[in-house]
């Protein structure tokens, strides 16, 4: 029988952890290094959020986990057995009973409220890195403000396609200060990370970083005055519950090629199911 | 009349190495300076440290800022001094992959010093990038394209404009023609000849090329073993040098 100190990591880990949250909560959007640990999984698993989580969880909280809005995947269901195992906390998938999300790629459709923590699993964390890779020079253009070059990413992408091509880890600016990677979600939710009521917490394992986002923090997503930001998702309601107003996953659903537009977000629509809404119409 | 720049008691050591000693001059706004000496001068080192990418051990770097009339640039902040490195002063190296964004088309090359001070509208950049492109004679149907697809002449040109795209005050060029091939460089001293005078373009230029400074400079340095041992018009150092080097320097140029 393994004995687990409570959520996995040691209790000057979490400490350790914590203190470079809350230095990310003062200093919205800046990129904090952290001493990453490793975790008994492999990095693509999400360790940096894992260790967020286990940082800011307690043995009270309700925990949820989505993966590109799912709670059912491989991942999701592993992260939420670790902290089950490893806390004892409780579990669940609806997003408003959730205290602690951790989340991969999506942000849910119901409205995060107070008392709620966000945790996103980043890959990348410094949004400069696409043309600039040397991290010495980065840090440097963060703390002058020099951000010029991320406009000259917008501008590639139009001149190469048109109008802004780029639809996830959208660049947004914080509090008018640090430009910030928001992870691989999908620019539809970037609206969504501005004036949260919830915390949001990013971690990146490998790259050992953590940054966040206080409740009702200011988040702009760049543009340009005749390129504006546009959250934009697939032009169809909902197959499976009829709604509008969500992020919509593409399913194959035969042999024949046949397409469905149904929620990222399962727990939103299964709720939207169970409360009697039904797709329009079966064209 | 205020000099645009005045270095005052240049040095930089290397451990006991002599970089470049005690070098002062005036640069007057539209006036093309020329520092010319063979590999090893100091010429380069004082170049960098004029332009703030080396901290020198001793002198004065005074520019005449815009805002707030001269400052020494050595002092000033990094924030003031990156700043003036994207506004009023541009550099131009030797190796355009150097100067370029090698995985950015030309338009957004051009384009960047323009979002770095905060422009925001596409089709303004764009505009403004494509008319440089035409004032350095590249054709406007290569804005997309990526500077590795270019020449090294175009390469070069393409620097050029993207350092020029702001209207500097004052241009560092650090053998600008140096690596091209001969035809490909009388282009491109047409080229930056014709710029110069149209924007009244106040320069410096490192060069080991006399070529360069008879056709683009007023006034001539002749650096050796770090130190300035002629100083003056370029046409009269270059037709009657008074130091034994500076003849040592324009016979051997003659001999070519
Ligand atoms: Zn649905």
């Amino acid at each position: 029988m393994t004995e687990y100190n409570f959520a996995y990591l040691d209790e000057q880990t979490k400490r350790m952890i914590r203190r470079a949250i809350l230095k990310g909560l003062a200093i919205p959007g800046y990129q904090v290094p952290f001493a990453s640990r490793e975790m008994p999984m492999p990095y693509g698993w999400g360790t940096g959020g894992v260790q967020v989580s286990a940082a800011v969880l307690t043995p009270k909280d309700t925990f949820k986990v989505i993966d590109q809005g799912a709670d059912d995947t491989t991942n999701a269901v592993s992260i939420r057995t670790f902290f089950q195992r490893t806390a004892g906390v409780a579990t669940t998938t609806t997003t408003s009973d959730a205290t602690v999300i951790q989340t991969r790629h999506r942000i849910p459709e119901e409205p995060l409220h107070e008392g709620q923590i966000l945790v996103y699993q980043v890959p990348i964390p410094e949004p400069l890195r696409f043309l600039e890779p040397r991290e010495s020079e980065t840090r440097k253009m963060h703390s002058l403000e020099e951000y010029g070059l991320m406009h000259v990413k917008l501008y590639e992408d139009i001149s190469r396609h048109g109008h802004i091509a780029t639809s996830y880890a959208y660049p947004v600016k914080v509090e008018g200060r640090y430009v910030m990677d928001p992870s691989p979600i999908p620019k539809f939710d970037n609206p969504k990370l501005g004036d949260m009521a919830a915390i949001q917490l990013f971690g990146a394992g490998r790259e050992q970083r953590i940054y966040a986002l206080p409740p009702y923090t200011q988040v702009v997503s760049l543009d340009f005055e005749d390129h504006p930001f546009e959250a934009s998702k697939a032009d169809h309601p909902c197959g499976m519950c009829g709604a509008t107003d969500s992020y919509l996953d593409e399913l194959i659903i035969d042999d024949a090629g046949g397409r469905m537009f149904v929620c990222s977000d399962t727990d939103y629509c299964e709720v939207r199911q169970a409360a009697g809404h039904k797709r329009k119409d079966a064209a | 009349m205020t000099p645009l720049l005045s270095v005052q008691g240049i040095t930089k050591r290397y451990g006991t190495h002599i970089g470049c000693a005690d070098v002062s001059f005036d640069l007057y706004p539209g006036e093309v300076m020329g520092i010319v000496g063979e590999s090893g001068s100091g010429k380069s080192t004082l170049l960098n440290c004029m332009a703030g990418h080396l901290t020198p051990d001793a002198g004065q770097v005074v520019f005449d800022t815009r805002t707030d009339g001269p400052h020494d640039t050595i002092t000033m902040s990094e924030p003031e001094r990156r700043m003036l490195g994207r506004t009023d002063w541009a550099f131009v190296h030797q190796h355009a992959r150097d100067g370029l964004r090698i995985g950015v088309s030309a338009g957004g090359n051009v384009g960047e010093r323009l979002m770095a001070v905060g422009e925001r509208n596409y089709g303004d950049i764009r505009e403004k990038a494509t008319d440089w492109l035409g004032r350095v004679e590249i054709d406007a149907s290569r804005v997309d394209d990526r500077p590795t697809t270019f020449s090294g002449g175009m390469q070069q040109r393409l620097q050029i404009a993207r350092n020029l795209v702001t209207g500097p005050r004052l241009v560092f060029m650090d053998e600008p023609t140096g690596g091209l091939d001969v035809s490909v460089q009388a282009r491109l001293l047409d080229l930056l000849r014709g710029l110069v005078r149209d924007m009244g373009l106040s320069a410096i230029i490192v060069t080991h090329d006399l070529a360069v400074v008879r056709l683009l400079a007023d006034r001539l340095m002749v650096m050796k073993t770090g130190r300035v041992v002629e100083a003056g018009l370029t046409d009269q150092v270059l037709d009657d040098p008074q130091h034994a080097y500076s003849q040592l320097l324009v016979s051997s140029v003659l001999q070519v």
